[in-house]
């Protein structure tokens, strides 16, 4: 029951904070990216569009802040077991993200924002750049720890304090799990980001408002999807073959591949016996498992029942399948998402070529819809991760129901879990009105000129930004 | 450098981090809570909002950080702790997300509602963790139910209630009328005009008050609670004489030295609560022998050595650019600089 609760509760607050999370990461680097133009070539329509495109990140950002709150404590409240046992690990990269990754993004974000008129110019430019790259060193230290549960290295059991302990912070640090997944994630907010600038864009094109802005700005966005989709093929390669070394079973759940198979097929569609030990029907594509897993076509892929016989002998009895259509779903949502959202991306450039602009009801349906896909296809492959990892918390070492909280009452984590619910649904909410609010207001028409600390006098200029 | 020497360290590194902690959110947490009170115009609302615009984000980073320190440090104290008091962190968390989408959102529009109920998210939202924060540290300092559980771990025994005692609750007013008071010095050093003037007629008031819960809070702290009093003695005495300098420079107008004695009395009064505790870290109310100490909570030395060298590199860094920050925004503010302040930045649509 507690246990239901605390991973329900996990899940929930976790994936909540990664939808924000991917898009704060892409918008920063993009909007640096584009107020970077405007800093290079004075045209004011790169102003108008790092404003426009900044109230939508801030509005954005507020809300990946105080969803983060919430991670840094959850460990201990409801996973102190686990806390426990990998403290000595798992708690250097998690400090270490906020003293290195926190505090500049905050620090860097807050000068931003109310620095347009108090820094000079290039000076102003590098704080939305440091903000951006605090970011991505949040990302960098948060997927280290998370590689470390994937993929324990670096450490020793202590058979006395039964945790645990750390002997190489560089290979925590520098394992191939944690650099492929740090690759896969950065492309994938990139991805996020380019989706959203070009779904936004594209609907303001078909409206027809702000044109000589949001041109060029679908054209960036839209490339920005293309480009980061060929480095998630690859990068999501890299991934999967570093799984099937460490995580065998979570490839072959991610197959519904219940046999060991060499010449494996990608199968397209599966549905599974009742008690999930045979496929009973299946559309595939051949070799293209083997080839995901192993690099070449005949490659042997390990299947799950003979994945689960191994870890019985290595582990002791227990079921070590994790929730098998979960995790076969979800990996094919996850790459299916992504490749809608890339397809589209490579139509509005087919539309948009030259001067044309598409007035077509079904192009501006689509441009609504294009921020929210990659968001689905984030959200499903980090499912994909954690579930296919069950029944490990930290794989091979801990496993999920031995990790929660022994002296926190059902009832406690329900109140929790209830609250945290409610509390996410409604500022959800709040946060999409007033989304859709700022992109109805659309880019400002002229950028007041700022005057950066030249009046000095007496202070009292108005402001150009207050909250 | 020992084992013994790097929890020491560390011990020290995490009270510093609560010291950051308290110190630079306690003001936006007094601002916050006095945004109805103070505030007597949206004019002048959005100014107190404006103050802390630019730096409430970067003041919560030193409780993340305080967090995850502890988790990397003392696991032990990190994992008992936040189980034990499970009920009051939520409430906690609630209150910090309420208020940080609040200062970002409460001006994107002008409807009248729309911005009471914001108002209002950030007087709880600063309210139930300036509470509550005190009322923990309380706890941790009087000893809550702690007892060794068959896995061998030193877990809470308590529930909700036990935190609720008189102590812990005078620990709780304590930190309540502090932050108001040094938000209230904070906003009379930020701000000009009217609302300078009202935060400035309040800080006595609410300063005396603070004073009383204060040497109550103390006073039964050194006590009854401290286990090391020589030391706690002078930690006491420091905070007694930087309240009593905020609240004397502040008659004389000097506002960014009482500032710097309000938040010398916050440190002093951070000091008070570690030294307490010194060696412990959650002592046991049941078996003081069943206790998380410095030594039975922490990390490795390996692990205590690596965060050591990223900490003495990191924190002066990011002391120099917040420090800078709270330059470059140290201009006071006047309600008057607030273009058209009953319209949201959001009210006007052109598509």
């Amino acid at each position: 029951m507690n246990l239901d609760l605390a991973r329900w509760q996990f899940g929930i607050t976790t994936v909540y904070h990664f939808l924000f999370v991917p898009l704060t990461i892409g918008l920063a680097f993009l909007v640096a990216g584009i107020q970077t133009a405007w800093y290079r070539t004075g045209n004011e329509k790169y102003l108008r569009a790092t404003k426009f495109f900044g109230k939508l990140f801030l509005i954005n950002f507020a809300m990946g802040v105080v969803t983060g709150i919430v991670q840094e404590f959850q460990f201990g409240m409801n996973w102190s077991t686990y806390s426990r046992f990998v403290g000595d690990i798992f708690g250097a990269p998690l400090a270490i993200e906020g003293l290195l990754a926190f505090f500049l993004e905050s620090t860097f974000l807050g000068l931003w924002i109310f620095g347009w008129d108090r820094l000079p110019k290039g000076l102003h430019l590098a704080t939305i750049w440091a903000a951006a790259s605090g970011t991505a060193l949040s990302a960098y230290f948060i997927l280290a720890a998370n590689a470390w549960m994937q993929h324990p290295v670096g450490y020793v059991f202590n058979e006395v304090t039964g945790r645990a302990e750390l002997t190489d912070f560089m290979q925590v640090l520098t394992q191939n799990t944690a650099v492929s997944a740090f690759i896969h994630t950065m492309l994938a907010s990139w991805f996020t980001g380019g989706a959203f600038i070009a779904g936004v864009a594209a609907w303001m094109l078909v409206k027809g408002k702000a044109i000589e802005v949001m041109r060029p700005m679908a054209k960036l966005g839209a490339i920005t999807v293309i480009a980061s989709f060929i480095g998630l093929f690859a990068s999501g390669d890299w991934t999967a073959k570093v799984m099937v070394e460490q995580q065998p079973m979570k490839m072959a759940a991610a197959e519904a591949l219940y046999e060991t198979t060499e010449n494996a097929p990608f199968s397209l569609f599966t549905i599974g016996t009742l008690d999930g030990s045979r496929p009973i029907f299946a559309i595939e594509v051949p070799y293209v498992t083997s080839f995901l897993a192993t690099g070449t076509l005949s490659g042997e892929v390990q299947g799950i029942n003979n994945l689960q016989a191994e870890m019985e002998e290595q582990f002791g009895p227990g079921d070590y399948r994790p929730n098998i259509p979960v995790t076969y779903w979800t990996f094919r949502f996850m790459i299916g998402f992504g490749a809608i959202a890339a397809a589209f991306a490579a139509y509005m450039l087919w539309a948009t070529r030259g001067n044309r602009r598409p007035v077509n009801i079904w192009f501006a349906r689509a441009a609504i819809a294009m921020p929210l896909v990659p968001l689905a296809a984030n959200s499903t492959g980090w499912i994909f991760t954690e579930m296919g990892r069950q029944p490990w918390v930290v794989f091979g070492l801990l496993k999920t129901a031995d990790a929660v909280s022994p002296n926190v009452s059902a009832l406690s984590v329900a109140i929790t879990l209830i609250g945290f619910t409610l509390l996410y649904g409604i500022l959800a909410v709040i946060e999409v009105k007033l989304l859709i609010r700022a992109i109805k207001q659309g880019p400002p028409e002229s950028v007041p000129a700022s005057h950066p600390d030249r009046i000095h006098g007496n202070g009292e200029k108005p402001l150009t930004f207050s909250y | 450098m020992s084992l013994e020497n790097l929890q020491l360290i560390w011990f020290i590194l995490i009270a510093v981090l609560w010291t950051g902690f308290l110190v630079l959110e306690g003001f936006d947490f007094g601002v916050g809570m006095l945004i109805n009170y103070l505030g007597k115009s949206e004019a002048e609302k959005r100014t107190m909002v404006t103050t802390l615009g630019p730096v409430w984000d970067g003041n919560e980073v030193w409780l993340l950080v305080a967090g995850g320190a502890t988790f990397a440090a003392f696991p032990e104290w990190y994992a008992t702790l936040f189980s034990g008091f499970y009920l009051p962190l939520f409430l906690i968390l609630v209150g910090l997300i309420l208020r940080g989408v609040a200062f970002e959102y409460r001006s994107k529009l002008g409807d009248k509602k729309w911005r009471r109920n914001w108002d209002l998210a950030i007087t709880v939202g600063s309210f139930i963790p300036a509470l509550l924060f005190g009322v923990a540290f309380a706890n941790l300092v009087r000893g809550v139910p702690l007892a060794k559980s068959q896995d061998g771990y030193i877990e809470y025994v308590g529930g909700f209630f036990n935190l609720l005692n008189p102590y812990a609750l005078i620990g709780g007013l304590t930190t309540t009328t502090v932050f108001l008071t040094h938000g209230a010095i904070f906003l009379s050093l930020k701000t000009s005009g009217d609302l300078r003037a009202r935060a400035s007629a309040l800080v006595p008031k609410i300063g005396a008050v603070a004073a009383l819960f204060a040497v109550i809070f103390l006073a039964w702290t050194q006590i009854s609670y401290s286990n090391n009093p020589q030391l706690t003695l002078y930690s006491v005495a420091v905070v007694v004489i930087a309240w009593v300098s905020a609240l004397g420079f502040h008659l004389l107008n000097r506002d960014g030295i009482s500032f710097t004695f309000s938040s010398i009395a916050i440190t002093a009064t951070v000091a008070t609560i570690f030294l307490s505790l010194y060696p412990y870290v959650m002592p046991s109310s049941l078996n003081i022998n069943e206790s998380l100490t410095i030594a039975n909570a922490s990390s490795t030395p390996y692990t205590l050595r690596i965060m050591t060298i990223v900490a003495l590199i990191m924190t002066p860094i990011v002391l120099a650019y917040q420090g800078w920050t709270y330059w470059v925004f140290s201009k006071r503010l006047s309600a008057a600089q607030i273009p058209d302040p009953e319209k949201g930045s959001l009210d006007d649509l052109h598509v």
